[in-house]
């Protein structure tokens, strides 16, 4: 198996915050390590007309899901959010739903 | 001046007929022709439901343009596009230089991993049957990722 193939390898790392030893170690029993899905796929283009690829970060009221959510790193996020943002200008995404 | 690369979504209402489609892009193409833009693709998702209502109208026809052309095209087109009351609908975004940038991180990607697997003794490419099989990760077993979890 090459390098950053294995499960939360590779990027997305950094996630965990300094500090709060205690909660944190605790946290970590609990909850697994988050990862941007588009690095651990390896998706480099993220595209407005990919309505499948965009759904899970647009939850049921269609507010972009926040990064400390979905894992998602800041630059894919960056992107992620300009995809969001045209693909409401041509009706594939709401822009809120009731 | 090199040619930009633009894409235009646009929308017509649900109940347009094949020909006026073909007759509302010949429009456009008069007008791309007329200012020394080409034509890299062209596409008809068919009827879609929209997100939202767009006036009336809760369905729409989508058409996708990808155009080779200068900035003064895409304006007159948008300039047109706006006042046809046909089009419920559009969007021109410039692509050009978003896919030089997914070009060279997918070159560098691919250079980066044939130089690791060249040090290891492998052949630089993937041999079948390597690693992971395809279609193993599929939506409902990746669980490193689910939409929402606070």
């Amino acid at each position: 198996m090459p390098f950053g193939q294995g499960r939360g390898g590779g990027r997305g790392r950094g996630d965990k915050k300094g500090g709060d030893k205690e909660k944190g170690q605790r946290r970590t029993l609990f909850r697994r390590r988050k990862v941007c899905k588009f690095c651990a796929d390896k998706i480099d283009d993220i595209n407005y007309k990919d309505v499948k690829l965009l759904g899970p970060f647009v939850p049921e009221r269609g507010k972009v899901l926040p990064r400390r959510i979905s894992g998602t790193c800041a630059m894919h996020q960056r992107k992620l959010q300009v995809a969001i943002k045209r693909a409401r200008q041509i009706a594939l995404i709401p822009y809120v739903t009731e | 001046m090199a040619d930009r690369q633009y894409e235009l979504v646009y929308i017509l209402p649900p109940d347009t007929t094949e020909q006026q489609v073909t007759e509302l892009h010949g429009q456009v193409e008069a007008v791309v022709s007329r200012m020394n833009g080409t034509f890299d693709k062209t596409e008809n998702w068919g009827r879609r439901r929209l997100a939202y209502e767009i006036g009336p109208h809760k369905e729409g026809v989508y058409l996708l343009d990808v155009i080779n052309g200068t900035g003064d095209l895409m304006k007159e087109l948008d300039r047109r596009l706006k006042v046809m009351d046909q089009v419920i609908r559009h969007m021109i975004v410039r692509v050009d230089e978003e896919k030089k940038v997914v070009e060279c991180t997918q070159t560098t990607r691919r250079t980066k991993s044939e130089r690791r697997r060249v040090k290891r003794g492998l052949p630089p490419q993937r041999q079948p049957g390597e690693g992971r099989p395809a279609g193993d990760m599929d939506e409902s077993d990746d669980d490193r990722f689910d939409g929402v979890e606070v």
